[in-house]
């Protein structure tokens, strides 16, 4: 009689947790950093489903079939905005029939709005200059300022799609404001010594980052945004490395080394390949702690 | 006691020193310390950000206004620009070069398919898309292009409205639009992997593939995984219905086709599909349909023909993949019609030629499979192998023969919007024998570039 009273007992906490555990929020985010402050403002009341992965550049996702099911089941879509993912997104929110998460709806969170861009274009966008946004450079993130941004603007779809746990998500979103304020803190003491210091990147991804710790990105290994390199411009960045004292080449995970390596060996510079997105390196379990090891790796770097 | 401490407490705003018990003054001191140290940090935290406001760097941080300058007439008008426009606009053109052992026509397969011999422009494609409203997304996609006499002929692709908010995992499709059957039928010619259309889907489907005005109905299954459920249901009449109510059917069954008019339901196109897809891991994923086509066709008034169809489609990428590559991919597709051709007579032509052909299935089968290795930055090399074969019936059918094709091709990208892609075709048609060909292909793709699909 016991054991069958415990299996009850059993079955239904296994149904109530299904209906707890269901009564989740559910939040698809396009890349992990956006997903890591989703999940620090929602904690245990939202479930986040992460489309991006951290070693994947977010403008060249595969619209997956997979993906259609989560944002068919999504309360809350969080994206990077500024048309980073104008290349797969719309191809998945054509089909995924949820009319919670679609463009103008409570559910379509922009992670953008706000945030002051850079690089705004100031005569008509062409594409004989490659890949450039005609809103501003997407990369924001890599600036925990604007990130602050774009964890409130996080926290405040939450709380349209659960008004109910308004309280709980103000109070996530100070906690990781807060975390966010320690890492930059932390980041500019590491960078603050190389101010003015000039560096070259493989695509135009940080603006942002030289913006906030004072950096000069001198120029790209990609001549115009998505152009794959050319020896005269390999050779002319070279040289201008040379001349300028660029002690570093930043680029992200998804880009080749060969051309890097090339200029690197020519010059004397070093390459570093920094995580920019959260999880790239086992050390970031989260976007502040993201923030800090970049900063750590470049300034490593520029010493 | 009591009284000694309310006038501690009372007192302390103001700042007084009040002559109290050690410990007290203790916890004072400290709390005047804390007080001193975090004063201390806030000055710091001012000189640090005066510091970074004087420093004298590119202050990037207030980011240029776009200005707004009057229009001149040297100036591009813009139309439309993804993302802010009601309308999308998107012009894709592949024009060909091209050599082969075989005569212009011999054994081209598709409209879309370059000529065997010389310049062509066979498809120029012209695309508007957009929101309708809230409940409604429409596209339409015409295309032109240049005949092998010089002609210019314009088709009307496709043309559909597709729902966007019905509830129950709904979506309904309607208009003239590609029917989804397999993989590639529903794709446009920009989108191949090669410069033609696979033989079976040109012998089942027609040169321009499965294609007609009619309504889909669709349903994203409540399954872990993506699964999803369609049914089309088509007119099934014309060159874009090929195996259907084709007025040029007699290429199939020899007889001369009969004047076939929608009499009830059953006498439209019914094309189910179900589709699914599995993550296998980070970098691989799996994509498996199946497929079916049943409908009239016009070899007698009530002849019908069904085709079947399954797909798969695998394609592996690392994630750190730079701009999509590198990456490999498989697509493999089988289908098989049985064209229930009635009892018919052949063209009176000459005069008293007529014969009588005897009511029979005609069963056609046939697969392509292709894959595709991206193997640096915008370089893919394909290969695709095909075969195609039709049972033996009362008339001999030219279109029907066993055919083998073999296709390797090397595309480069330079960009998304733009391709070269050089193709060779071993191509051994029964009773005709073995043919060489090769060809050139420039694509260019202006305007808004619509997102990729998997």
């Amino acid at each position: 009689m016991k054991r069958i009273l415990s299996v009850v007992v059993a079955v239904l906490g296994g149904l109530l947790f299904a209906q707890i555990s269901e009564a989740k929020l559910n939040v698809v985010a396009t890349t992990p950093d956006l997903a890591s402050m989703a999940q620090a403002i929602g904690g245990d009341r939202i479930a986040v489903t992460c489309i991006g992965k951290p070693a994947e550049d977010p403008h060249y996702i595969q619209a997956k079939p997979g993906y259609i099911v989560a944002l068919n089941r999504a309360d809350v879509l969080v994206l990077v905005g500024l048309e980073l993912e104008i290349g797969w997104l719309p191809a998945l929110l054509d089909q995924t029939r949820n009319s919670k998460i679609r463009l103008g709806a409570s559910g379509y969170v922009d992670a953008s709005v706000g945030i002051s861009p850079l690089e705004l274009p100031t005569e008509p966008v062409t594409r004989m200059m490659g890949d450039v946004h005609p809103y501003g450079n997407p990369h924001y993130l890599l600036d925990p300022e604007r990130g602050k941004t774009a964890a409130r603007n996080i926290a405040a779809g939450l709380k349209r799609a659960a008004p109910a746990e308004a309280a709980a998500f103000d109070e996530g979103l100070a906690k990781v404001l807060t975390q966010i304020d320690a890492a930059l803190a932390d980041a500019q003491k590491l960078l603050t010594p190389f101010r003015g210091a000039k560096i070259v990147t493989y695509h135009r991804s940080f603006p942002y980052f030289a913006d906030r710790y004072g950096l000069e990105v001198v120029n790209t290994i990609e001549p115009k945004p998505g152009i794959p390199p050319s020896p005269a411009h390999v050779t002319a960045v070279s040289d201008q490395i040379k001349q300028a004292g660029v002690k570093v080449i930043l680029q992200e995970q998804w880009h080749e080394r060969r051309t890097s390596d090339l200029i690197a060996k020519r010059t004397g510079a070093q390459v570093v390949v920094v995580p920019v997105q959260t999880g790239g390196d086992p050390a970031t379990k989260d976007y502040p702690a993201t923030i800090k090891l970049i900063a750590e790796k470049v300034a490593v770097a520029l010493k | 006691m009591k009284i000694v401490l309310l006038c501690i407490l009372l007192a302390l705003p103001a700042g007084v020193s009040f002559a109290a018990e050690d410990s007290e003054l203790d916890a004072l001191k400290k709390q005047m310390l804390q007080m001193q140290q975090q004063m201390q940090q806030m000055q710091d935290k001012i000189q640090q950000l005066e510091a970074q406001k004087t420093a004298p760097l590119p202050a990037a941080s207030t980011p240029a206004l776009v200005p707004a300058v009057a229009w001149s007439p040297s100036q591009p008008i813009t139309v439309a620009r993804s993302g802010n426009a009601y309308m999308n606009l998107s012009l894709d053109a592949m024009g060909n070069f091209g050599w082969s052992t075989a005569e212009n026509g011999e054994i081209r397969t598709g409209h879309h398919a370059p000529l065997e011999r010389g310049f062509s422009l066979r498809s120029v494609e012209l695309a508007l898309d957009g929101a309708v409203d809230p409940y409604f997304k429409g596209a339409t996609m015409l295309a032109l292009a240049l005949g092998p006499d010089g002609e210019t002929v314009l088709e009307l692709e496709e043309a559909y409205a597709q729902t966007t908010s019905l509830p129950w995992n709904l979506q309904v499709k309607a208009g003239q639009f590609y029917a989804a059957f397999g993989r590639q039928n529903a794709q446009h010619a920009h989108e191949w992997a090669f410069v033609d259309q696979p033989l079976v889907l040109n012998r089942l489907f027609g040169g321009d593939g499965l294609r007609n005005p009619g309504a889909q109905l669709s349903w994203l299954t409540p399954t872990p995984f993506y699964s999803e459920v369609m049914l089309g249901i088509f007119n099934g009449i014309g060159e874009t219905a090929a195996s259907f109510r084709n007025e040029e059917s007699g290429d199939i069954h020899g007889g001369e086709p009969v004047d076939r008019r929608l009499r009830g339901p059953q006498d439209l196109l019914f094309v189910p599909r179900y589709a699914c897809s599995f993550e296998l891991n980070d970098t691989q994923t799996l994509v498996l349909g199946a497929s079916g086509a049943f409908g009239p066709n016009n070899s007698g008034q009530h002849a019908s023909t069904q085709i079947y169809g399954v797909d798969t489609y695998w394609k592996w990428r690392p994630v750190n993949a730079q701009q999509g590559f590198p990456f490999v991919s498989w697509q493999t597709e089988a289908v098989l019609r049985r064209y229930g051709a009635a009892a018919r007579t052949t063209p009176d032509d000459p005069p008293g030629s007529a014969i009588a052909l005897p009511g029979e299935t005609l069963t056609d089968w046939g697969f392509y499979s292709q894959v595709l290795y991206g193997f640096r930055l915008g370089w893919v090399a394909g290969l695709r192998g095909e075969f195609v074969s039709g049972n033996s019936g009362a008339f001999d059918a030219e279109s029907r023969l066993d055919r083998i094709r073999v296709s390797p091709n090397l595309t480069w990208y330079p960009t998304e919007y733009s391709k070269l892609r050089l193709q060779y075709n071993y191509d051994h048609r029964e009773v005709f024998g073995n043919d060489h060909s090769v060809w050139l292909q420039l694509e260019f793709m202006l305007g808004a570039h619509a997102a990729h699909k998997f």
